[in-house]
Parts: C-alpha cells; structure tokens; sequence
C-alpha cells in the first residue's frame, strides 16, 4: 500500500444539495497537488469535508490517509492523525492567546501525563515565526483577532508548520494577500516540502502557483475533476478561462 | 395581632438579635461607636427587598432573605488556614494579610513603600481615626442594598485600611485573604483604600470559605478613593462554597481629577451573589474602569447593579461585564450610565456579555443611559449567545478535542475581562483560578 491522501468517489451535500458529486482525487506523499476551478465549483466544499466539518453530509465514497480511514475519525482525530487544513476564512477566538492555542494543539499530540517543554516550544515557535516575518507580540496576542487578512494566512501557515502534518489542504491561502506576504507564506510552504509530506493547494489563480509549483494540477467543475496535468495546467488556464474547460468537455 | 401589623414586623424583623460586640470595643472613638448604633437602626428600620423594588428585578428574593444570622466566631485550627493562604499568595505582593472569621491570623507588610499605611481595620480606626472617618461609608447612593450596608456598618471591624499619602507609587499588589466557616455565620470585611495625589495602589480581596456545606454569609463593603491623579486597582475574587455560601458586596469608587482606576469583580463560587458597584467621576480626566468575569453553574444566582456617574466635563468609564453560564445557573446584570447636567464631553461605555453553555441557564440584563449633558459619547449593549461551531471547529481542526476546545474558547471569553487589569502575576493568577473552575466542570 503505497502512501497517499486518496479520495474515490466522493459525495457531499449541504442542506440538501449535492456540492460534490463522485470526485477522485490521489496525492501521493511528497507531491504538491492544485486543485483550480471557478467559484462555485465545490473547491472549498471539499477542505471543509475533510477537515470533518459537520455541516456537510458525506453520502458515498472513502478518504483513506495512508490506509486510515479519514471520514471515520473525529475532527480533532484527524488533526492527530497527520490531517491540516488552512482555513480560507481563520476564525477569531478572543481571550485565547496564539502562544496558548498552539500549545494545546501541541499537548493534545503527546501521551496522557506527559507535558510539553516550555522552553523548547517557544524557541521552535519564535523560529517559525521569524521564517514567517511574524512579530513576537503576535504570541500573546488573542488568535486571529483584529489580525489582517494577511497575519491571518500567515497565522495559518504558522500553525502548520508547528504541527508538521503529513498532509496539508490550503484553502485559497493566497487570497487577501499582497504579493510580499504571498512570496512568505509560499516560502513557507516550500520549506515543508519534502517525501514526508503532501500537499494539495487550493486556489482560484495561478499567481501562487509561481511561487509553490506543484507537481500536477487539477481542474475542479461542478464537484469533480474534469481535468489533470503538469504545471503548465494552471498556466493555460490562466491565459484561457476556465470557460475553455467547461468548453472541452461539452466537445468531448 | 391584626394583621397588617404582624406583616409590618416581618418586613422589618433584623435578621441578627443584636449588633456584634467585639473584645476591644473599649478602645473604638466615639463617632465610630456612635455611626454603629445608628447603622443598626437603620438596618433594623429597613425593609427587606421586595419585588416591586426596580433594584431587585429578575431577583431570587427567597436567596436575599436571612434569619438567625451569628457573628462569626474565632476559628479552631488558625495554622491550618495560614498555610492554605500561603499556597494561594502571589509570590510578588506588597502585603499580605490573612483574616479568618474577622480575626485578623496572619500579615506580612515588608514589601510596603515608605509612608504607604496599611493596617486591619479595627486597628486602623483607633491609629487613624480622622483619616478613616473622611472615607468610611460616605457613600449615600443606594443601588437596593441598604439594608446590608447598614448591617456592615453597626458591625464592620475586619478587613483592611490602605493609605497611600501623596505619591507613593507601589505597582505591587496587596493580597487580602477573608476566609468564613460556621453554619449561619457572618463576617464583615471592609475594605477602605485611599490613594492621595498620584498615588498608585492595587489591592485584592479574596473571599473563600473554611468548608463546604456551611450556610455562610459574607457582608463586604469596598470603598475606593482615588485623589487628584491617582492611579487606584481593586480587585476581589470570590470563590466561597457554591453549596451554601452567600455574598453580598457593595463597592464605591470616587475618581478626581485625572484619577485612574480599575476595580473588578470575580466570582466563582457561592450559591447566591449580590454584587454593587457605584462609580462617580467627580472632576475633570477622571476615568473609571469597572470588570467582571463570572464563572456561574449548578444553581448558582450571581446578581450585579451598576452605576456609573459622571459628575464633571472630560470624564471616562468603561464598564466590561462577562459571565459565562451553565446548567441551570442564573446572572442578573442591571448597569445604569448617568451623565450629569453640565459634564459635556463625556465618554461613557457599558458592555455586559453572557456566554451560555445550557439551555436552562438565564441571562438576564438590564442597561440603561441617563444623559443630561451636551457633546457627549456613549453606548451601552447586552449580548448573550453560545460558543458558535464554527469556533469550535477550528480548535478542532487542530487537533484540541472537543470539550477542551469549548473549555478554551469560554475561558478566553472571561480573560477577556481579566486582561484589562493591570499586573502580569494578578493576572494569570485570576485566569488560573478561572481555568481551575473550568476544570472541575468537565
């Protein structure tokens, strides 16, 4: 059994309507994957679903993460098991300072009785942060608020950087970022690249896709894949539209 | 009897037979025995709070109402009691005094600034009688607790005197333990602290009971005086037995000109609380801040009345009351903003914000705004909502189980308010003691 993030036949629906409609998709360890596609298209649907998010009712198909069966483990499970999602949208939680946070994320990892190092958590976070050009006072400062939308996306990265998941989803990362905090937040991600680890990048433009070069891109239309290739994928999209997907598979 | 007389009676039966009598009531001044009698008869003449009464809306009357109260007597095992204040001191405190059933057991003022006074009360009144008398009680406005004032002020000799003369700057703060045991037993710790020009002081109380299951009664009144300048802290964290113990507390703060000051309220424990706080900006750059972190569950009844008022131009308040609220737990928040003819220019802030984790708990709040002046800035609000998913989801997402994740994102809704005070140890003293609270909730 070969290591890999693999979704088969993935169906989800919120409220009744079916976003993703049998979507197959294989990272492999080690590669970058993209998921581009038009908005609507089910993109974000899919790192919601599985991060765990209750909202979405899974009706059919698997996501085994190296065999683990994903959609049986909790939320928080997953998060242990290797699992991380970049949030499109971080959410604000006040009175919780970033340093505390990363912490219990840090203790929920270790065995029961057994505590964390204080003075090495913090000397690995300052590190992190200072790969990120983060400023110290953003430890104590409550998560994600009154952050920018960049700190927000650079908290993010933070984050999984600290809990260096086997498999990382970013979800529209780049979005609200001007192109200097896009150039850090992909450095980021490039120094985490590695055999250990897969990811799957999701975005509406191929400007990030400059700075994380992935190793194949996918087309994502009306909750599925429609479309697989190199990097030059995001490229020819770019220069064509999404339109010329859409196109293609009314020819074919 | 007829009766409407044997009604009259019972709306007025005192709830002690007689005012307390101590050991050294020989060495008490006069004016100070005199204000106890009169007290007494005022709490005697005092009708107990009725439903009708606007200052006791959305109250659990049958919670305020009292009988065969006793002056709490002289504790067995004092060691003991010292000991367990040792383990909750703040290792960086100026002071450090510990009362057991208002018997002062134990202090330690080395840490003090030169010319700052700290003393017990009763020892206070004797050394500083002219000093105490200018501030003891002087307060004349009622938010519906005058018939526990008045009790406190026939029987008040515990707790601590704190002057700070003229400039003495101490950013340390003074930790007052008040320990209560003993069925139907009552203490009366008052706290009197006076910061003259440009002083700075930061006191804590804490309030705590020697066992559970006892039906104790604290009767505590705070009066804070911040002069010309001053920067005045008072905080007090009440974590008595939530299985029989009961708190009334009444806090008065007069803030000069460009008077600073911060007072706050915690409240983990007893089964019934009755806080009040009134607050006046007396001159020109006067700023009150006013806090609250409650932690209420089981069938605990935390009831809170406020006033903020402003008496002179250029003045400021903010008030931030957080209470977070489980099982069938029960807050009431009723805060009134007054802006006095004449004082233009006023900033004046109210915020009360109730988390609720059951669906049988119950906020209730009441904010009101009375503005009388021109050019002025205020608002007030209430929210009350639960821990929205969505918070939930991402402590999850990063591997924080679900209880946990709930226990956090509460915990940081009620440092919210503790993180305005001043003093890094206080701080994550008060947020240990919350987080303490949590635990055992789980």
């Amino acid at each position: 059994m070969s290591d890999s993030l693999k979704i088969e036949n993935l169906h989800a629906s919120v409220e009744g309507n079916e976003i993703l409609k049998g979507l197959t998709l294989e990272i492999p360890k080690g590669e970058v994957h993209a998921i581009m596609g038009p908005n609507g298209s089910g993109k974000s649907t899919l790192s919601k679903v599985l991060a765990g998010n209750e909202e979405y009712d899974v009706s059919e198909g698997t996501v085994k993460m190296d065999g683990v069966d994903l959609l049986d483990l909790e939320v928080d499970e997953r998060s242990r098991e290797g699992f991380f999602l970049a949030f499109q949208y971080p959410h604000e939680i006040p009175g919780v300072s970033n340093a505390n946070f990363l912490r219990a994320a840090l203790q929920a990892r270790l065995p029961k009785g057994e505590e964390i190092d204080a003075v090495a958590f913090y000397k690995t976070m300052y590190e992190k942060m200072d790969a990120l050009q983060m400023d110290r006072k953003f430890t104590g400062r409550s998560v994600n608020d009154g952050f920018s939308g960049g700190e927000k996306k650079r908290n993010e990265i933070l984050q999984m950087m600290m809990l260096e998941p086997k498999y990382a989803v970013l979800d529209e990362t780049d979005s609200g970022l001007d192109i200097d905090a896009l150039k850090i937040v992909a450095e980021g991600v490039n120094r985490m690249r590695g055999p250990e680890r897969g990811f799957l990048v999701i975005t509406h433009y191929q400007r990030l896709l400059d700075y994380i070069v992935p190793d194949v891109v996918h087309v994502m239309v009306d909750g599925q894949i429609v479309k697989s290739g190199g990097k030059e994928l995001a490229h020819e999209l770019e220069e064509k539209g999404y339109d010329w997907v859409t196109e293609e598979l009314a020819v074919a | 009897m007829p009766t409407e007389e044997l009604m009259a009676q019972e709306t007025v039966a005192p709830w002690m037979a007689a005012p307390p009598v101590y050991d050294n009531e020989s060495n008490l001044p006069d004016w100070y025995q005199k204000f106890r009698e009169e007290s007494w008869k005022r709490f005697v003449n005092t009708a107990d709070p009725k439903r009708t009464d606007e200052n006791w809306r959305f109250a659990d009357l049958k919670k305020s109402k009292f009988s065969e109260l006793l002056p709490a007597a002289q504790v067995e095992d004092e060691a003991a009691l010292i000991d367990r204040s040792e383990k909750s001191r703040l290792t960086d405190c100026a002071a450090h005094y510990v009362f057991a059933n208002n018997r002062l057991i134990d202090s330690d003022a080395n840490g003090l600034p030169e010319g700052a006074i700290c003393l017990p009360f009763g020892e206070a009144i004797e050394k500083h009688g002219d000093l105490v008398r200018e501030h003891f009680m002087k307060e004349d406005r009622s938010l519906g607790g005058d018939k526990f004032a008045a009790l406190h002020g026939s029987a008040a000799l515990s707790g601590l005197f704190v002057y700070f003369p003229k400039g003495v700057v101490c950013e340390k703060p003074i930790q007052v333990h008040h320990y209560v045991g003993g069925n139907q037993q009552v203490i009366f710790p008052h706290t009197l602290v006076v910061a003259e020009d440009n002083a700075q002081v930061s006191v804590i109380d804490m309030f705590e009971t020697i066992a559970e299951e006892e039906q104790t009664l604290v009767i505590g009144v705070v009066d804070l005086v911040a002069k010309n300048g001053a920067n005045l802290q008072y905080v007090a964290l009440q974590d008595e037995s939530d299985h029989g113990a009961r708190h009334v507390q009444i806090n008065s703060t007069r803030a000069g000109r460009d008077a600073r000051t911060k007072s706050a309220f915690i409240n983990l424990g007893a089964s019934w609380i009755r806080n009040e706080s009134i607050n006046r900006m007396l001159e020109e750059g006067a700023d009150c801040q006013i806090f609250s972190a409650n932690l209420a569950n089981g069938v605990q009844e935390y009831d809170q009345r406020t006033l903020q008022t402003h008496e002179a131009q250029h003045t400021t308040s903010d008030l931030l009351f957080k209470n977070a609220l489980y099982d069938e737990a029960r807050t009431i928040f009723s805060g009134l903003i007054q802006v006095q003819p004449g004082a233009h220019h006023t900033d004046s802030f109210q915020t009360c914000r109730n988390m609720l984790g059951s669906d049988k708990a119950e906020a209730n709040a009441m904010p009101g705004l009375e503005i009388d002046a021109d050019q002025v800035k205020c608002s007030h609000g209430s929210t009350s909502g639960q821990i929205s998913d969505e918070e939930i989801f991402y402590l999850q997402a990063r591997g924080i189980p679900a209880e946990q994740a709930r226990q956090m994102i509460s915990l940081g809704f009620l440092n919210e308010s503790i993180s305005r005070l001043g003093g890094e140890e206080l701080k994550e003293f008060l947020f240990r003691r919350v987080e303490k609270k949590f635990a055992n909730l789980l």
